[in-house]
């Protein structure tokens, strides 16, 4: 196969990558901060719920995750899905896996504040809602970037474990492509174009931090 | 007219009394200096009355309005939250550490609270906040941050938060230490210009020469009870008791 038209194959699968990159991202990003109120709530029946979701999403394997989101409502239900399910299964894995880890990166930043920061805020007058979102969560984003960053990466290369749903990202696309021409070529493509998201990624989060360095 | 009144006041922490029947009435413009050993309660009589901690029993009175009151069962039973709003507004508090938002300029830390939650306009806010920042000596510092300043300009800074919502009276809880020795002068001078502008004040301190010059009213605490107030030239140079003359004596030379 020619070059160009292997990089255009894998381009094709590179933007279902991103697609399925943002989409995690835009749904669990916030979705992880609903999971950190849970795992702190006072009331105990929700916070054992949330610690034994979390423990689940962190104790089994992702891929594993994604087969029974895909696989569960049919294996289970016998609800027969479309096609096109294949890539919601893969968002719906990827967020709620992902939303798990970020809870416990927001659980760790919030816990961290020093409690003078809620009792001036009180002082003042802030209402609690207030607090949360001028006071405390500026400067907990500021204290997790580094933290969110090396998960934001992670997730870039594990898009490719949609393949096990069959969901034609460019990881699929590489293997079916390498396998039918017994050819290493492209392999080294994609882990090229994966490297260069990752680069983009890394250098989104350098100019973020920046922008948070204006304060210590 | 009587600014705060607090009755019969008692606070444990895990069934260990801190606060033992605390009675005490701060009439506008006075300016009161709790002084007393560490752990006789102090700070943690501040923390009650600027309802940071909840007390157990008694009665918290801002300008005759009840923020708490013991209840028939004993306990203490506080004001609705709309009326606790209300009252939070009277008192300000001056931190030990100082608080100061960090991600916030100086002036933001100054006027937000103006804005954010007073509902002033900015125009307004920053007009409040400079003037403040003026009379703290602060004026080219408002778009520092506070990592930027020393210890003595932060307490500065936050005193200036602290007077910029206006309080009816002003708590300082150890305003000066957690500053190098040569930074509290900076603080009890702005403290004392405040005391002859009439702030009404509560100041704990361990500057025992400052609370003598401008508190017009000591109490000395130990363990958990006031034993002993009155003018400073009684309670601080001619105590009555014989555990504030104990105190009193580590304070000498």
């Amino acid at each position: 196969m020619e070059l160009s038209l292997l990089i255009q194959k894998l381009g094709e699968g590179l933007l279902v990558s991103i697609a399925i990159f943002t989409l995690t991202l835009i749904f669990s990003l916030p979705l992880g901060l609903l999971v950190a109120f849970g795992r702190m709530s006072k009331n105990i029946i929700l916070r054992n719920i949330v610690k034994f979701y979390i423990s689940i999403m962190r104790g089994t394997p992702l891929m594993l995750q994604l087969m029974v989101v895909y696989f569960g409502p049919y294996y289970l239900f016998g609800i027969r899905l479309t096609h096109g399910y294949r890539f919601v299964a893969a968002i719906i894995g990827f967020v709620l896996n992902y939303a798990a880890y970020f809870a416990e990166i927001y659980r760790g930043g919030i816990e961290s504040m020093p409690i003078g920061q809620y009792e001036a805020a009180k002082l003042l007058g802030y209402s609690k809602t207030q607090t949360f979102f001028r006071i405390i969560l500026p400067q907990v984003i500021k204290r997790i970037l580094p933290a969110v960053t090396n998960e934001v990466i992670t997730l870039v290369k594990d898009t490719s474990l949609a393949f096990v749903i069959s969901v034609m990202e460019m990881f699929a696309i590489a293997k079916a492509i390498a396998a039918a021409q017994t050819n290493m070529m492209p392999f080294i493509v994609a882990g090229i174009f994966y490297y260069i998201f990752n680069y983009v990624v890394a250098f989104a989060s350098e100019a973020l931090e920046k922008r948070f360095s204006y304060y210590e | 007219m009587k600014i705060l009144e607090i009755k019969h006041l008692k606070k444990s922490f895990d069934g260990l009394p801190v606060l033992k029947d605390i009675s005490l009435s701060v009439e506008e413009g006075q300016v009161i200096g709790v002084i007393g050993p560490s752990g006789s309660g102090k700070s943690t009589l501040l923390r009650c009355a600027t309802m940071l901690e909840t007390i157990d029993s008694g009665e918290l009175i801002y300008l005759g309005e009840h923020a708490a009151t013991t209840g028939e069962n004993g306990q203490a039973v506080y004001a609705p939250a709309p009326k606790l709003q209300k009252i939070q507004r009277y008192f300000g508090l001056v931190f030990q550490n100082f608080n100061l938002f960090p991600h916030f300029s100086v002036i933001k830390n100054v006027t937000d609270a103006l804005i954010t939650v007073q509902k002033k306009d900015k125009a307004e806010a920053l007009a409040i906040g400079r003037e403040l920042l003026a009379k703290m000596g602060l004026a080219d510092k408002e778009n520092a941050y506070p990592y930027q300043l020393s210890g003595g300009q932060q307490q500065r800074v936050s005193i200036a938060r602290a007077l910029a919502l206006n309080p009816k009276i002003l708590f300082f809880d150890e305003p000066t230490s957690a500053l190098d020795p040569e930074l509290t002068g900076e603080i009890l001078k702005v403290m004392r210009q405040l005391a002859a502008e009439k702030m009404t004040m509560v100041i704990v301190t361990h500057e025992m020469s400052f609370a003598r010059d401008v508190a017009d009213h000591i109490i000395f605490m130990d363990d958990g009870v006031i034993v002993e107030e009155g003018p400073p030239e009684v309670v601080i140079d001619n105590p009555q008791n014989e555990r504030t003359r104990a105190f009193l004596k580590r304070f000498e030379n």
